[in-house]
């Protein structure tokens, strides 16, 4: 991509809605064909909460945050965390999209030595906040990054990318009770509420619902959205940024392997590598997303 | 728990807490982060002074850590203070991977560490704390002996750019005597007395009494060495190698005796300078009792340390 997106001005939203809809779609698109491939050349990972997370993070990347891909430390950049940190596919094809480090990097996935971990590590990738993999990390330390923010009354803005099984982790619920005890209105949580983790279905494993009523009883907003509506994420996003007392969750409702028919909904591509036919089957359904 | 601090003995936490306050009041990245700890960890004066900067996350170890790394991502130094029994074993994985693994800039304080909570039983001793945490690559783990020392290694890791642990004593202590001009620097050990019969490795709230045993010993005709290895990770291995060359190394921790400070010195002897040695600790979970007496029942006094250092020396 010779094209790279870097600091825009959110505040202003001079591009039409519908301009920034496209844009977003055409790099989400790209991100799902080149994660796809990722995973293809590296044999593994995890296509299915990619995919269930890339409009989101394509939202956030390639309109929303305000970062600077040659400036990873920034002390008023705009932070994003991804507390579902198995789900590198999304996160690095972000990352590489928005200019952090070269796209070529990326066929380096999970090979030895590289620097694209199975799971995302600061200390050798320039954007990632925090090292996360196991579940219940990111939420804790984006709360952290968002009280130091409310104490140096700084600009950035805070948004955590959860998965809904990872809500069965208790530290994810410390976070929350504290996040709301301190009001933090620069804190935006986004669960990737795909209904699926590992094994099954979240409501059959250990049961999340009523998940809204769960969040406002800790202090939250809660804003419900398509996950895979990028115009209602925008309009998620734009609002989540104003100005605001509380910190604020949009539970996504997402599909699982979203993009691809064969993947779609199914436990079983948690992990997983299409094979050859099943990849160029993949890229076609994608060509013609984009036709649309 | 009650604090009688005898004359001339210091409770390490007062030196703690007048640290972090010196360091706050001229650099408004210290913060405090606390688990509903400011009685025990002493902070509050600290949340007097500087209101906006004592962040308390309630009862929530794994919280009270991933918010410490998040505050070191905003531009803070925080210091991280809870019992050193929950802050370490509730959040070893925080502390593993938002602190160490992400080289976040987090400094935790483990209170009242040891088996200062003698009675309360060995849910609440942090016995196992130091052998926990020195597996845990690229972590540094300070346990200082008295207050002078306690307040330097404060302020060293409020230096240091990288996660630290300093583990914070309430057992009351003597002033180590030290040489004038005496400095503390991360990962130096302190030769505190010179001696070529056998070597006498402590740290923390150990220390004074090796110093004793090392008396007692004089008096026996055995010239014993003294070191003060307050950094258990990185260990200072020359200061460990030359101690071998006595023949007879005898380690003294108010912890387990596996793992922590002798399995450290051990790891390295065993492999490089192979000598005869005793590591004095707690052998497992400790029964109730108050610490003082834990400490005499478990052999961890003066005469202790001197008798295993004799059994040693006899056996050369």
């Amino acid at each position: 991509m010779a094209e790279q997106d870097t600091f825009r001005d959110t505040g202003t939203h001079a591009r039409k809605l519908a301009d920034r809809v496209t844009h977003v779609r055409e790099r989400a698109n790209w991100m799902r064909r080149r994660l796809l491939r990722m995973i293809v050349e590296a044999g593994q990972g995890h296509p299915g909460g990619d995919l269930s997370a890339t409009d989101i993070v394509a939202s956030l990347y390639f309109d929303i945050l305000r970062i600077d891909g040659s400036s990873p430390a920034a002390p008023d950049r705009d932070r994003f965390v991804m507390s579902k940190g198995h789900c590198t596919g999304a996160l690095y094809t972000a990352l590489a999209g928005v200019g952090f480090f070269p796209e070529e990097e990326l066929s380096t996935y999970l090979k030895p030595e590289s620097r694209l971990n199975g799971h995302p590590n600061r200390v050798y990738l320039p954007g990632v906040e925090t090292n996360t993999g196991p579940l219940g990390h990111g939420f804790p330390v984006g709360v952290g990054i968002a009280v130091a923010g409310q104490i140096d009354k700084a600009d950035y803005r805070v948004f955590v990318l959860t998965g809904d099984g990872e809500l069965q982790e208790g530290s994810m619920w410390e976070a929350a009770m504290f996040a709301g005890h301190r009001k933090l209105g620069n804190l935006t949580v986004i669960v990737d509420r795909n209904r699926l983790q590992q094994g099954a279905g979240t409501e059959a494993t250990n049961s999340l619902e009523p998940l809204g009523d769960k969040w406002r009883a800790f202090g939250w907003d809660v804003v419900e959205v398509d996950g895979h509506d990028v115009a209602a994420l925008l309009e998620a996003f734009d609002d989540a940024v104003k100005p605001r007392t509380k910190p604020r969750v949009l539970i996504a409702n997402t599909v699982k392997g979203q993009g691809v028919s064969f993947m779609r909904d199914k436990a079983g591509w948690h992990h997983g590598v299409p094979n050859a036919e099943q990849y160029a089957q993949a890229i076609a359904e994608l060509d013609a997303d984009m036709g649309k | 728990m009650k604090d009688t601090v005898p004359a001339n003995m210091f409770d390490c936490r007062d030196a703690y807490v007048r640290a972090v306050e010196e360091l706050a009041s001229y650099d408004d990245r210290i913060v405090a982060v606390v688990n509903d700890s400011v009685g025990s960890s002493k902070l509050g004066r600290f949340g007097e002074r500087f209101p906006d900067r004592l962040v308390n996350v309630g009862i929530a170890e794994q919280n009270m850590v991933g918010v410490g790394a998040g505050l070191a991502n905003g531009g803070k130094i925080p210091f991280v203070s809870g019992a050193a029994c929950f802050l370490t074993a509730r959040a070893m994985e925080q502390i593993k991977v938002d602190c160490a693994y992400s080289q976040a800039n987090v400094k935790l304080c483990g209170i009242s560490s040891g088996v200062a909570y003698g009675e309360l039983g060995a849910t609440h001793h942090s016995i196992e704390d130091v052998a926990w945490l020195r597996a845990i690559d690229k972590l540094t783990v300070i346990v200082p002996s008295d207050p002078w020392e306690t307040a330097e290694a404060i302020k060293a890791a409020a230096a240091f750019d990288g996660p630290v642990f300093v583990r914070i004593s309430r057992m009351p202590v003597p002033e180590i005597e030290r040489p004038r001009g005496a400095t503390f620097a991360i990962g130096k050990a302190e030769v505190l007395r010179d001696g070529r019969d056998v070597a006498i490795i402590a740290n923390g709230t150990i220390l004074y009494r090796a110093l004793d045993a090392a008396q007692e010993l004089a008096d026996d005709g055995i010239d014993a060495r003294v070191i003060n290895m307050s950094t258990v990770s990185p260990l200072d291995l020359e200061v460990v190698a030359a101690a071998a060359e006595t023949g007879a190394i005898v380690t003294a921790e108010e912890g387990l005796s596996r793992g922590g400070l002798g399995g450290a010195v051990a790891e390295y002897c065993a492999q490089h300078v192979p000598v005869r040695m005793r590591m004095l600790g707690f052998p497992g979970f400790a029964p109730t009792g108050s610490a003082s007496w834990l400490l005499d029942h478990f052999g961890l006094t003066a005469s202790g340390i001197a008798a295993a250092a004799r059994e040693l020396v006899a056996g050369k």
